[in-house]
């Protein structure tokens, strides 16, 4: 336990320092989001109802952003060769990483979405259901790309294979997030059903994605 | 405590960086891992460490923790210093001690292991701000502060000074008198009598490298 708060403790105060990328993903969500109004135009009828895919999209490309750096950066300065050295279990090592990133990067995009929504022509009762289900389905976005940052760790370039690795695998978790926020807004669908798939996925992806990042990272040592 | 390593053969890209590789070392021995650049020096401590995977032959521990991996039982002091530039000296090795060391560190003992290696007085200053040297320092502290039977050291005296190296030297055999076991990858002398050199890249069917002549 003493291991895992160790480098819990470790991820987070990096994010948070200087040049520790924490708020860049939020940022990058900012701007997103701020440009989409410009680029649709002044329809705020139009804006209202894609509203909550904007900000899921914008959330999902945000999350992509800081994701590469989560194992690169431990390879490229010999942290991970040490990591795997312990007799900390490298999954439970890989989910406490996970853990810290998604409270540095995701947590700020879902308190960030009550400010956006305005953008996007969101009364109040919109900018909480979107926020609840990134709130749900972030730590998915996470988690599965926790898989995509583990293969990519060796390579010098990554992001760019980490997006077209990890994109295709999280749709389902934009569909049911979407389908959920425009369930509660404008209906027909009760909120429930689509969120109970929500989450599902989400505690899914994180079972699947520590093991299999576990497995990538022990692989792509050789 | 004795480190064995039977018929190793290690495969890196499709090339053979060594086969047949036979050495063993003991408890308050070191064993000199010497050859040509690319003779597999690195490569040999980092499968002792766990990192390579082996394509043949076994490493065996005797009379060591059962309950531990080899590579739990071994620090590895590589190449890359393993510190992260906006956490202070202190922060990057209390994380060190904490993430691998079993048992909860003493209180103080980062104190004690950065004063050893003369660091004492950087405590809270960004790793960021260390000089090469300074950094090999502080790698060199990760080995005082959490016990580990077995050294692996990639080139432990690269950047150090004078100082440092009669320091490094100190400390080494400070942990063979301990009991402990020392592999080091070197081009020149590090400081200790009485080793064992295992050349690579010189391997002869016969010759069991690693004996004592």
């Amino acid at each position: 336990m003493n291991a895992l708060a160790a480098i819990f403790m470790r991820d987070i105060r990096l994010a948070v320092r200087v040049g520790g990328g924490g708020g860049i993903g939020v940022l990058f969500f900012l701007i997103v989001v701020v440009l989409m109004p410009f680029a649709i135009g002044p329809d705020m009828a139009l804006l209202g109802r894609i509203g909550p895919a904007i900000l899921w999209l914008g959330a999902l490309l945000a999350s992509l952003l800081t994701l590469e750096r989560l194992f690169a950066a431990d390879h490229e300065d010999g942290s991970l060769d040490l990591i795997l050295m312990s007799d900390t279990p490298l999954e439970l090592a890989v989910a406490a990483k996970a853990l810290a990133h998604w409270l540095t990067t995701g947590l700020p995009l879902v308190i960030a979405v009550p400010l956006l929504g305005l953008f996007m022509n969101l009364d109040g009762h919109a900018s909480a259901a979107v926020a609840l289900t990134l709130l749900a389905g972030t730590p998915a976005l996470t988690f599965i790309g926790l898989i995509g940052a583990a293969l990519s760790v060796a390579l010098r370039r990554g992001g760019l294979l980490l997006a077209v690795l990890v994109l295709p695998l999280t749709i389902p978790v934009l569909v049911f997030g979407v389908s959920a926020s425009n369930a509660a807004i404008v209906g027909p669908l009760p909120f429930g059903t689509p969120f109970t798939i929500l989450c599902a996925l989400t505690l899914t992806s994180v079972v699947i994605g520590i093991f299999a990042a576990a497995a990538a990272l022990r692989h792509g040592m050789e | 405590m004795r480190l064995e390593g039977v018929a190793l053969a290690c495969i890196r890209g499709g090339r053979e960086v060594f086969a047949g590789l036979e050495f063993s070392v003991g408890g308050g021995e070191a064993l000199l891992v010497t050859g040509r650049n690319g003779a597999g020096k690195s490569t040999l401590l980092r499968l002792v460490a766990g990192l390579v995977r082996p394509a043949g032959g076994r490493l065996s521990l005797s009379d060591g923790d059962p309950e531990r991996s080899i590579a739990e039982q071994a620090h590895y002091l590589g190449h890359l210093d393993a510190l992260k530039p906006s956490l202070t000296v202190g922060e990057n090795l209390r994380f060190w001690m904490r993430y691998l060391a079993s048992a909860k560190p003493a209180e103080g003992a980062e104190y004690t292991a950065l004063a050893a290696v003369g660091l004492g007085a950087l405590t809270e200053l960004p790793a960021a701000y260390l000089s090469a040297g300074q950094r090999r320092r502080l790698s060199i502290a990760r080995l005082l502060a959490v016990k580990r039977p077995i050294w692996l050291l990639d080139e432990p005296t690269s950047a150090l000074d004078r100082d440092a190296q009669d320091m490094l030297a100190d400390l080494m055999r400070a942990h063979l008198s301990g009991g402990g076991i020392i592999a080091a990858a070197t081009h020149g002398p590090i400081g200790l009598d009485r080793a064992r050199e295992l050349q690579l890249g010189a391997i002869r069917p016969g010759i069991r490298p690693g004996t004592p002549p």
